[in-house]
């Protein structure tokens, strides 16, 4: 039977397709309409200008992304980020797969434990950079500890460090949330496998790597998917722990400089084309990740 | 599935289509310009300033019934500047803004958000000054309204500690001696603790006075040409190398405000900071150093100046223009300067308030250095500018990772490039 426009309209599921919709139009407002509209701005000359206003917007092809590519300080922000996920995601996965793991064992304040890891997670982090501003210049406790072994320019003033200092302050920063990511999932690992395992004589750190681990694998995934989206929209934590990416761009990232051509310097096609650009690097790197890290799953 | 699909791409093409059409309309102009009604203002969320604001609001309102001024602190952001941006692009702007950056002014007007103001009041009251806020094509889009001269504030008790009684900062060569003095004394950590972060409007208050002065009032761009790759520009760049090398300022970013905490013993600041200090420090005031140490009455300065502009979403104009000129009156300039102590970018200051003058001698010194002040230039792509000339700023005077010369010449050719830009 030939069916109506609507019933086309609503599929063969007409209450399923009514229970998705508002997420479809939150999807398309909020996800597909910006992204759709970066990408137009990225291939015009654009600019924001007043309602009413007579300007045009010609179509420059290429144009903004050979101004992205050849502007170092992109490229360099763009290394700054892969320097960042290297240190920031394994260091994310092990950290907050061991915690969860302790966190889930039979301890003693295990649930101011579980709060405090979480509390960083919550904290504005203009609130939290005080602190670690104050934990890593030159004359803060890190060094005072350090003594000779110091460096010298310290930590955030340093072009090697600056953006590593960035990359474990993040860390440390997200660590809560990834933990009770883990926590949920170890509620999924069954405990017949920790009892064969003991049977079979495995010790804890066998029973670890060979229960647990693969256990929470689809965490895993997550988490290292996550970390990478996060990671690579960073912003805030150079701003404010390194002075707007200092020293000398060292711990810039892509959505700084994006922040800074788009916004500040009113040029939202360039910034544009940096974003669609981080997009699709990091469509790639999900990609290869997933490849690696969920190939079990799959 | 398909028809779904291709309904969701029709609806986001159309909603692209409109978007790239700037659709809209601020209605006609030309009526706008002589319309009267209520309007709306926004001021800055400075204490002295808002207590100001509400007096001048109240003073208008309560002699024009029919045309009300509602204000209100300008909306929190990361900037005004990005605050004014949105609202204009939004179409939601007020009709004047009492906090409009000069730097921001070519973007502003190019993103078709200001209004041409009346040449004549503008010139009448500012005077030979308010050339340097006239947009390239011979408009003025802001009316020059205040300036915060910026000069050397110095801590007279850590001085006091290091064994200087009497402070002599004329020369660079004087500076330094002062500067190294004061550290070895460890009387404070550092002798001065200007930002070292990487924000493009940061030079204002390091590089940018002190360019100034050593160039007699040049701008960072003249003519359509970058200025600053000069032997003045090099000797002000090494100036302040030497100070970041030898450790007399800090490379690190400070949360606090250095000079306030006793951390650093000088600061560059302009009068606004005198409220802030009440209490807190006991300060003295010196004009900007020189490399030959140039007389005060010569030396230049930033002038860290805010702007009033009328703003293309206004639909009535006339009542804006009007409260323009009422806000910018000499009786509410006068005001302005009692609460604020910032100084009013009227000509003859000092004599047209010079009761005020001799009541507080400590602005007096402003005032005189505010006939002596250099905006940043009004040219496209200030914004860029300012940060193609921190970036190289920061890589080599304040990290030391590329000799100050050749970073001054890239920077230089770079913003030849972006003046020539529309």
């Amino acid at each position: 039977m030939r069916r109506g426009l609507i019933g086309r309209l609503l599929g063969a599921h007409p209450v399923g397709t009514a229970f998705v919709t508002p997420y479809v139009v939150f999807l398309a407002a909020v996800f597909a309409y910006p992204l759709g509209f970066a990408v137009y701005m990225s291939f015009h000359d654009y600019f924001f200008a007043a309602p009413g206003a007579v300007v045009e917007r010609p179509f420059v092809g290429f144009d903004n992304y050979v101004t992205v590519l050849s502007d170092p300080a992109v490229r360099r922000a763009f290394g700054n980020v892969l320097i960042f996920l290297v240190i920031n995601v394994p260091l994310t996965v092990v950290l907050s797969l061991v915690l969860a793991n302790a966190l889930n064992a039979a301890i003693r304040w295990r649930t101011f434990f579980r709060v405090s890891y979480y509390v960083p997670y919550v904290t504005a982090s203009v609130a939290v950079v005080g602190v670690w501003l104050f934990l890593f210049n030159s004359n803060g406790l890190v060094n005072s500890v350090l003594g000779p072994l110091a460096p010298d320019p310290s930590w955030l003033v340093n072009s090697g460090l600056a953006m590593p200092t960035v990359a474990i302050y993040v860390t440390w920063k997200q660590l809560g949330f990834f933990i009770l990511l883990y926590l949920a999932a170890l509620q999924n690992v069954s405990r017949d496998l920790y009892e064969a395992a003991a049977m079979d004589g495995a010790g804890r750190w066998k029973s670890f790597l060979n229960v647990t681990v693969p256990g929470v694998r689809p965490a895993t995934t997550l988490v290292v998917l996550l970390a990478t989206v996060t990671g690579a929209n960073l912003f805030t934590e150079p701003y404010l722990l390194t002075g707007g990416g200092g020293p000398d761009g060292a711990s810039a990232s892509p959505v700084l400089i994006m922040y800074q051509r788009g916004i500040e310097q009113g040029n939202p096609d360039v910034g544009s084309a940096i974003g669609v650009l981080l997009v699709i690097g990091v469509l790639l790197l999900a990609l290869i990740e997933r490849r690696f890290v969920g190939k079990e799953e799959s | 599935m398909r028809l779904q699909a291709g309904l969701l791409a029709i609806a986001l093409a159309g909603s692209l289509a409109a978007c790239g059409s700037g659709g809209g309309g601020a209605g006609d102009a030309g009526a706008a310009a002589k319309a009267r009604g209520p309007i709306k203002i926004w001021y800055s969320n400075n204490a002295e300033e808002v207590a100001w604001g509400k007096q001048m609001v109240a003073a208008w309102n309560a002699q024009h019934a029919d045309q009300k001024v509602t204000a209100q602190e300008i909306p929190t952001g990361k900037s005004s500047e990005e605050v004014i941006g949105a609202a204009i692009t939004a179409g939601n702007a007020p009709c004047l803004i009492f906090n409009t950056s000069p730097a921001s002014v070519s973007q502003f007007q190019k993103q078709g958000g200001l209004v041409p103001l009346d040449a004549s009041y503008v010139e009448e009251r500012s005077g030979d000054v308010a050339q340097q806020y006239k947009s390239p094509d011979g408009k003025y889009y802001q009316l020059p309204w205040k300036s915060n001269p910026v000069m050397i504030f110095y801590n007279k008790k850590i001085f006091a500690k290091a064994g200087i009684s009497n402070p002599s900062l004329r020369t660079y060569d004087e500076f330094l001696a002062t500067s190294r003095k004061i550290v070895a004394s460890k009387a404070a950590k550092f002798a001065i603790y200007p930002a070292p972060s990487n924000e493009f409007f940061q030079s204002w208050f390091d590089f940018y006075p002190l360019y100034a002065a050593e160039t007699g009032g040049k701008q960072l761009v003249a003519d359509g040409k970058a200025t600053f790759a000069s032997d003045e520009g090099r000797k002000v760049a090494q100036f302040w190398r030497t100070l970041y090398a030898e450790k007399l300022a800090s490379q690190e970013k400070y949360t606090g405000d250095a000079f306030v905490d006793g951390t650093a013993a000088m600061a560059v600041v302009g009068p606004w900071a005198i409220a802030t200090y009440k209490g807190k420090a006991d300060w003295g005031v010196v004009p900007v150093p020189t490399s030959s140490g140039k007389p005060a009455a010569e030396i230049h300065t930033f002038s860290d100046a805010k702007n009033v502009a009328m703003y293309s979403a206004c639909q009535n104009r006339g009542t804006a223009w009007d409260v323009l000129k009422f806000a910018t009156s000499k009786e509410q300039d006068g005001k302005f300067l009692a609460a604020t102590g910032q100084m009013p970018l009227r000509k003859d200051l000092a004599t047209t308030y010079a009761d005020y003058f001799t009541k507080n001698p400590d602005y007096k010194l402003f005032a005189d250095q505010a006939s002596r002040t250099v905006e940043v230039p009004n040219v496209p792509n200030s914004i860029t500018i300012w940060q193609t000339f921190r970036d190289a700023y920061s890589k080599s005077v304040i990290f030391g990772q590329q000799d100050v010369g050749a970073a001054l010449d890239g920077a230089a050719q770079k913003v030849d490039q972006l003046v020539k830009q529309s």
